[in-house]
């Protein structure tokens, strides 16, 4: 209904308002809306890719029930319970920077994206830990993969309650690490793509950027961290958590 | 804007920039904190076929504020609401009528 304001507005010679207001737009709000609207649809495009993924594991689980309790038994609750941890800061040290920026907080944004930034590496850190159990155990799926601790299980893990599987129900654990690779894997990668940003933004932050009110990058990018974080609490139940009693 | 021209009237709707305060965020975050200790208390009792269910529950409880309150929806346009509602429900379609699917097909030994 405001088209017309609008073709009239920005017909106008004179430039109103910031020199980061592109010319097509009305104003800093509409800039702003147009900015994380589009950023939004990106985010959703993103659930509906790992919404597949979900929807895979919950299928397979479904269908390889023991073999899944089995494989997701071998997971270690407390990296990943401390990795939960360590994601679920770094968000609030996220948000923290976007504050900061938007209240022009130079110190303040710079330290949130450096705590931001160790916390991203943490994460990774604790899952290279976990990545290397895996090729250790010869959890990985692949030509080195191997059943026998799901066919033959040690003394310990029957006496803490582990069942023995049958070769063929053994076989299907290869399904379940597949899709552990497949969900953390990704997740990995949008947290490598993310911390790659920050380096960015962080080198920007120290030479002053993001102090004259023009902070969409940062906006933005906290919508991207916090949507990485979204599907961390999604995949720490499913994976580690509900087949754990 | 800047001359206090009439054309505001029409974007009366669109939201002020409103600045989240960090208690805000330092709650919400002490929240997502109690819902880790949550869902990793609630694995270990036994509820059968509900542990699932109530893990996925919760973790959609932590995702809502995190969407709600770190990701500013609570505080943007209706249009905004509307986008991030309308991607929600295409999803929750896709995959609730993929597994109704697979859950209702009588389809013997796997």
């Amino acid at each position: 209904m405001s088209d017309s304001h609008a073709v009239a507005e920005a017909g106008h010679a004179e430039h109103h308002g910031p020199e980061y207001l592109r010319h097509h737009f009305v104003s800093m709000d509409q800039q702003t809306e147009t900015v994380s609207f589009g950023m939004w649809l990106f985010l959703l495009t993103e659930i509906m890719f790992f919404g597949g993924l979900f929807t895979a594991y919950l299928i397979y689980r479904n269908w390889y029930y023991p073999a899944f309790v089995a494989a997701s038994h071998t997971l270690d609750i407390k990296l990943g319970a401390f990795n939960t941890l360590l994601l679920i800061t770094s968000s609030f040290t996220m948000a923290m920077g976007v504050w900061c920026s938007e209240t022009k907080k130079k110190t303040g944004l710079i330290l949130s994206l450096v705590a931001t930034l160790i916390l991203g590496l943490g994460f990774l850190g604790i899952k290279t830990i976990e990545y290397s159990e895996k090729f250790e155990k010869h959890h990985v799926p692949g030509t080195t993969f191997d059943i026998k601790g799901f066919v033959h299980p040690s003394a310990e893990a029957l006496a803490g309650g582990e069942k023995a599987l049958a070769p063929d129900m053994a076989a299907k654990t290869e399904v379940y690490f597949s899709l552990y690779f497949a969900m953390t894997g990704m997740h990995a990668v949008h947290m490598i793509i993310g911390i790659a940003l920050l380096c960015g933004m962080l080198w920007k932050a120290t030479r002053g950027g993001y102090m004259n009110g023009h902070i969409a990058f940062v906006e933005n990018f906290g919508l991207y961290w916090h949507f990485v974080d979204i599907v961390w609490i999604f995949l720490f139940p499913l994976l580690y958590l509900i087949s754990r009693h | 804007m800047s001359d206090g021209h009439a054309n505001t009237a029409g974007h009366e709707e669109e939201h002020e920039h409103h600045i989240v305060s960090p208690m805000v965020y330092f709650i919400i975050f002490i929240t997502l904190l109690v819902g880790t200790a949550l869902t990793i208390g609630a694995s270990y009792v036994d509820l059968g076929p509900w542990n699932p269910v109530l893990a996925i529950a919760i973790a959609c409880a932590k995702a809502t504020i995190v969407v709600l309150y770190f990701m500013h929806i609570k505080y943007s346009s209706k249009l905004m609401k509307l986008t991030v509602g309308a991607g929600v429900f295409t999803f929750l379609i896709l995959v609730g009528m993929s597994l109704s699917d697979y859950i209702s097909r009588a389809w013997g030994q796997w």
